[in-house]
């Protein structure tokens, strides 16, 4: 699903240059539960974007599902993106002037998918979530377990083969947090690979395989 | 995957963000119709002045020029001051052949005192004015029925007369004058035709006799009491060097300083016209200058908000990029949106300054000054394209520039 070669990643702030991944080399299968650990400044999150294009590299080569991430046009980017990836984010990112369903029909504007249909089905995975009820809801309107479930909703919408969370827990209380990595098994268990970068250890706990970013590189701490 | 600009589906994308960005959305309109508001206000309000003056240059032929004698004031020739200057039939022939340039010259004779004018029973007091055939130029004078007086006439001391039109109202009605007699002070005069002249009042209510008829019949002898002429198409400077022919030849023959404007006092409109033909140019230069300066603070205003749009929108955009926008749709969204907006805006500003401008000008009708306030309609839409055009380009550049920022950037921005 995902392999990673030498990826390096540096990133210049004034006049110095940050070593953020060293030679970093990872092999991710389909369907996998992964989550990566790793202290702020560790590099996670830039790996992340990394992963889900959202960020470019500077040497070594990314495959996704056997397809060369390197230098893509702004166009083919956002079609993977679009394809490929679902994302899901710490302070869930939905759009603050659109209810739930129009937040989680969103990926599929992009598909070209006709307003009637992309609600119809954004309401489906809103029911998978446990959210239909709450559909015509703003964001704000919304606690923060609840906008979560949107974004995880958002994010299986465009049936992506690979899930990113970036500290998808963090803003949230720990009965909720138990809640949220629930949902994040059961996707797993429909054969998507999920990603979960997290610094709580009980979370990581909760996946298959941890792997921690130590000052940019790999350390594989379990693997189940 | 390609959305054209027409697709419904954006459009109603940009209509949902448009209606939960309302104060967004109304500053930027508001710089835009303002702007084009005032602009169509200050044209308007220059074309307004600009008829009002052209209004007071009505009624005369603008190339016209008239002579009219006075009293001497500086003692010339062994004549002392405060000697009265009297023009002649002689006057008239001379000026006529010897002075090239003018156009159309008519010597005139005025009816002193009340002249009581009846047709029937109906009486009423009117101008009684003797003129040759070419006054009908230098008055402007436009003929609704009958003919003016011609050469014939003058020729034949024919007692005829062309009416005015208030005149021929008050006597005649609605009937047609030309071929019955009317009697001024007792003498028949036919009636020949009847005009209209923009004058005013008093240019409508006399009547014009043959010049010769007016010395014969009312004892004017050979006099003429002014002489009216057009110059042609001559410039400012050609009448001006006509005038001083005139001058000098008369101040010769007639004994005067021919710088004596007192005993000869010479009108020359095109000169009067040209001072204000020059200030309106200044006028609208200025107005013209005023607008120009609107019309960029209004583009400097919706380059402001696009600006302000675009940086609020930068982590929105990144949402859209991480769900798989491109860069392209991003900016085709946005400027979508701001091309829409400024349209819009830009009508209304559009129809709210043109409505007011002829509000206005119902309100302020029979302003001397003022007169008719309009805008040029195509002035006024090509200044709303162009504002709407820039105002874009303006927007174009932040919104390519956060479009092609890396996605994790544009979402660390809060």
């Amino acid at each position: 699903m995902i392999s990673l070669k030498n990826i390096n990643k540096y990133y210049s702030t004034g006049n110095h240059e940050l070593h953020v991944l060293k030679d970093v080399n990872l092999e991710i299968g389909s369907g996998e539960l992964v989550s990566i650990m790793g202290s702020s400044g560790s590099g996670k999150s830039t790996l992340l974007n990394i992963l889900g294009i959202l960020d470019a590299y500077d040497s070594g080569s990314y495959h996704l599902d056997n397809t060369l991430i390197k230098s893509l046009s702004e166009k083919k980017a956002a079609q993977y993106r679009n394809e490929f990836i679902g994302f899901i984010f710490q302070s869930f990112h939905l759009l603050g002037y659109k209810n739930a369903m129009e937040n989680v029909a969103l990926p599929l504007y992009y598909r070209g998918i006709s307003r009637k249909k992309r609600n119809i089905i954004a309401r489906e995975y809103l029911d998978k979530v446990g959210l239909l009820d709450w559909a015509e809801h703003m964001p704000n309107e919304l606690s923060g377990g609840q906008q979560q479930r949107v974004s995880i909703a958002r994010a299986l919408i465009s049936e992506p083969k690979l899930i990113l969370a970036d500290e998808p827990t963090g803003a949230l209380d720990s009965q909720t947090s138990e809640n949220v990595m629930n949902l994040f098994r059961e996707v797993n268990k429909l054969g998507i690979t999920v990603l979960i970068v997290t610094h709580e250890h009980d979370i990581a706990n909760m996946t298959d395989r941890q792997i921690t970013l130590i000052d940019g590189k790999i350390h594989e701490t379990s693997h189940v | 995957m390609k959305r054209a600009m027409f697709d419904l589906d954006k459009w109603q994308e940009i209509f949902s963000t448009i209606r939960k960005n309302k104060l967004r959305t109304f500053l930027t309109g508001f710089s835009v119709a303002w702007g084009i508001f005032m602009l169509i206000l200050l044209l308007g309000a220059g074309e307004g002045l600009q008829h009002g003056t052209e209004n007071q240059f009505k009624g005369d032929a603008l190339n016209s020029v008239w002579i009219i004698p006075g009293k001497t004031s500086i003692p010339y020739g062994g004549y002392n001051a405060d000697r009265e200057i009297k023009l002649e039939n002689s006057d008239f022939d001379d000026l006529k052949k010897n002075v090239s340039g003018i156009e159309n010259l008519s010597s005139r004779k005025y009816l002193n005192g009340i002249t009581q004018i009846s047709y029937g029973n109906k009486t009423g007091s009117f101008g009684v004015l003797g003129c040759h055939p070419e006054e009908k130029e230098a008055e402007q004078i436009e003929v609704l029925g009958g003919r003016f007086i011609n050469n014939l006439d003058v020729q034949e001391a024919r007692k005829v007369a062309c009416l005015g039109k208030d005149m021929k109202i008050e006597l005649f009605g609605t009937s047609n004058p030309v071929g019955e007699y009317i009697n001024i002070n007792g003498i028949p005069f036919k009636v020949i035709g009847f005009y209209m002249d923009e004058g005013g009042d008093r240019d409508v209510r006399r009547t014009w006799i043959p010049i010769s008829t007016h010395q014969g019949v009312f004892g004017g002898a050979n006099r003429v009491d002014r002489m009216a002429m057009t110059t042609g198409d001559a410039s400012v400077e050609e009448a001006g060097a006509i005038v001083q022919n005139i001058r000098e030849r008369l101040s010769k023959k007639l004994n005067f300083d021919p710088a004596d404007e007192k005993a000869l006092y010479v009108r020359n409109r095109a000169e009067f016209y040209q001072k204000f033909a020059d200030l309106f140019a200044g006028i609208r230069l200025f107005i013209w200058f005023i607008g120009f300066g609107t019309i960029c603070a209004g583009i400097v205003g919706v380059s402001n908000i696009m600006m302000i749009v675009v940086k609020e929108r930068t982590k929105e955009i990144g949402i859209r990029k991480a769900l798989g926008a491109s860069s392209s749709s991003i900016v085709g969204l946005i400027m979508q949106e701001s091309i829409f907006i400024t349209t819009i805006a830009g009508y209304i500003g559009l129809t709210l300054g043109v409505g007011l401008l002829e509000w206005s000008g119902d309100f302020i009708q029979g302003n001397e000054y003022f007169s008719n306030p309009e805008v040029d309609i195509g002035t006024a839409i090509n200044a709303t394209i162009l504002l709407i055009i820039t105002g874009s380009l303006a927007g174009l550049v932040p919104a390519i520039r956060a479009a092609s920022i890396q996605p994790v950037n544009a979402l660390r921005e809060d």
